[in-house]
């Protein structure tokens, strides 16, 4: 047995019938404990396949394992408790206070008519705290700047108490300060315990705080490993298809590309 | 920043549980004072000595006033918290239950009754009831078949259809009516009024009305986590379509067995959910159960206006109509309606 916490089995999956597959033959490990982000272009299948590892996607073939037991056989319940979702972006219908949006994610806890209470509300607070925003708890979500917003986002997730913990380009509204105060968080989420996996489409992010990298191209993994043999300019390259330098100065890996390069 | 007016607002957001408590008291003063308000004996309001001595004072209180009243609360209640648990499943602060066929095809059948069985209070309802359900239940299906779009712009691009084929169906209807005899009627019955009522249409409508009114007040903190997308709430443990059904049906149950008896009452539950976001907050475990109230408060009164106002009935539809336009009017001038994009 190997200590994969989440493993993709030949995964066949499209979004019609009929039509051209978004991920085929896909073959994927997780491995418990660890920070693994997807690296690949716009359409490679990265958001379909957190979709898929949700269990909100059902693959057309192949298996999903969480925990060596095949994701269907979860209950919903099970499954919100087992992980959290942060999605690339979320429409908020009605003006929430930041508490009431966190304390949705309390609902894997919670029997089918309970309402949430005190303990919720605390986990709710916490959750709250730990993305530094327990000041604005009684502010409307609607009034959150961009990146505010995604730390609510990730602060409902917390809430969940979750052991694996699915972001969908977590980085991508923020600016330098909040990307800086998210990837902390993630790297002491991970010296936690828990298992972070994170699609992006900034190799730096990767770089960052990921300890194993994914490469996906045209559904299917093009390269999967620890982040000595996976971040390369020559793999990054051929992933993307343009000239991708990475240089290590003092053990932090740096990316560079030149728009202005000659190609090589 | 805010207005000082506001602060009234901003104690009752602090403390809903209190506001609702506050609420509940006021709906319960003014349903009692309701009792003695009307044209008889003399104008407006009857004196409780006056009621202790007269029979038939007695006998207009407990046997019309009395159903009268309770139908109208229950109906403000249900369209209220109706259009709430619409607007919460479906993220859209612009639904309400006249949306997915319900009110169409209810008119549909009342006036169907009325044309072509008879007019007959227990046929016209039970017809009306009963496309009400038909309505709801073509547009899940043609929902269902849709090719294109989400779930829910499905469901309302079937809904706006099926209202439209009804409405057409009640065009018709109007047209081969006999204009003397039966088009009064079902005109009436659109214009939405409780004049009608007795001990017997409560008893009719009671049960369903109080099993739809439960289950959507025991389901009120899980309207929040409805109101998110479907990818989200999957992660948060819900099952969103399962669910979503389930407030749906209890919401259209209420809703069906309410205008069965009222006819078409309109506005109510579209600007009551409004309103009770904006005194109680965005949260559905506070909003819902204020919608209710206001629902209550808002019907009770419009119908002791409707029978009182004048010598002759005034249409209940027509004042709620009157006083939520106006109501609605006011709120988007005070940008308390916030549609996201």
């Amino acid at each position: 047995m190997s200590t994969a916490l989440l493993s993709f089995a030949d995964i066949q999956f499209g979004y019609q019938q009929g039509n051209h597959l978004v991920l085929d033959g896909l073959w994927l490990e997780v491995n418990a404990g660890s920070v693994t982000a997807i690296l690949g272009p716009n359409g490679s299948g990265k958001t379909t396949l957190l979709r898929l590892a949700l269990g909100w996607l059902k693959p057309s073939a192949g298996k999903v394992l969480l925990a060596g037991k095949p994701i269907e056989r979860y209950s919903r319940h099970e499954l919100g408790r087992w992980m959290g979702l942060v999605p690339q972006t979320e429409h908020i219908p009605y003006a929430y206070s930041l508490l009431e949006y966190v304390l949705l994610g309390r609902a894997p806890y919670l029997k089918p008519l309970q309402m949430p209470g005190e303990e919720d509300v605390r986990v709710a607070r916490q959750a709250l705290e730990r993305v530094g925003l327990q000041a604005l708890a009684k502010r409307s979500v609607l009034t959150l700047s961009g990146g505010e917003k995604q730390l609510v986002l990730v602060a409902r997730a917390l809430a969940q108490q979750p052991r694996l913990l699915l972001l969908d380009e977590p980085t991508a509204h923020l600016d330098l300060g909040n990307k800086y105060h998210l990837l902390r968080l993630l790297n002491t989420l991970a010296s936690q315990g828990v298992t972070v996996l994170l699609t992006t489409h900034e190799p730096e992010v990767a770089a960052a705080i990921a300890s194993e990298v994914v490469l996906m191209r045209h559904g299917r993994v093009q390269h999967a490993g620890a982040i000595g043999e996976t971040l390369t300019g020559e793999r990054l390259s051929e992933t993307y298809g343009i000239p991708v330098h990475v240089r290590q100065i003092d053990g932090r890996r740096f990316i560079t590309w030149d728009v202005n390069g000659d190609g090589g | 920043m805010n207005p000082p007016r506001s602060t009234f607002l901003h104690s009752l957001r602090r403390h809903p549980s209190r506001g609702l408590l506050l609420l509940a008291a006021l709906l319960v003063v003014i349903f009692f004072l309701s009792l003695f308000i009307g044209r008889y004996p003399g104008m407006v309001f009857l004196t409780p000595s006056r009621l202790a001595g007269d029979e038939l004072a007695q006998r207009l209180v407990f046997n019309l006033r009395l159903p009268r009243l309770i139908t109208a609360l229950l109906l403000g209640m249900s369209l209220a918290a109706a259009g709430t648990v619409l607007q919460m499943i479906f993220g859209n602060p612009l639904v309400e239950p006249g949306f997915l066929g319900v009110s169409q095809g209810a008119a549909f059948g009342a006036a169907f009754s009325i044309i072509f069985f008879s007019s007959a209070a227990w046929l016209v309802q039970g017809m009306a009831a009963l496309f009400a359900f038909l309505g709801l239940a073509f547009s899940y299906f043609l929902a269902r078949k849709v090719r294109f779009g989400g779930w829910v712009l499905r469901l309302i691009l079937s809904g706006i259809a099926v209202s439209a084929l009804f409405s057409a169906g009640v065009g018709v209807l109007k047209f081969i009516a006999d204009p003397l005899r039966q088009l009064p009627e079902i005109t009436f019955w659109l214009l939405g009024g409780l004049w009608s009522v007795t001990w017997n249409s409560v008893r009719a409508i009671l049960p369903v009305v109080l099993a739809g009114l439960l289950v959507m007040e025991r389901m009120r903190w899980r309207l929040n986590l409805l109101s998110l997308e479907d990818d989200v709430a999957f992660s948060l443990g819900v099952s969103p379509g399962r669910e979503r059904l389930l407030v749906l049906t209890a919401a259209v149950a209420a809703t069906a067995s309410v205008i069965s008896v009222s006819g078409m009452v309109g506005w109510l539950g579209l600007i009551v959910p409004h309103l009770a976001r904006r005194l109680f907050g965005a949260d559905s475990r506070y909003a819902l159960p204020g919608s209710m109230l206001i629902g209550g408060l808002f019907a009770v009164v419009s119908d002791n206006l409707a029978r009182t106002l004048l010598a002759g009935e005034i249409p209940l539809g027509i004042l709620t109509s009157l006083f939520g336009a106006l109501l609605f009017i006011l709120l988007m001038v005070s940008q308390s309606i916030k549609v996201q994009q």
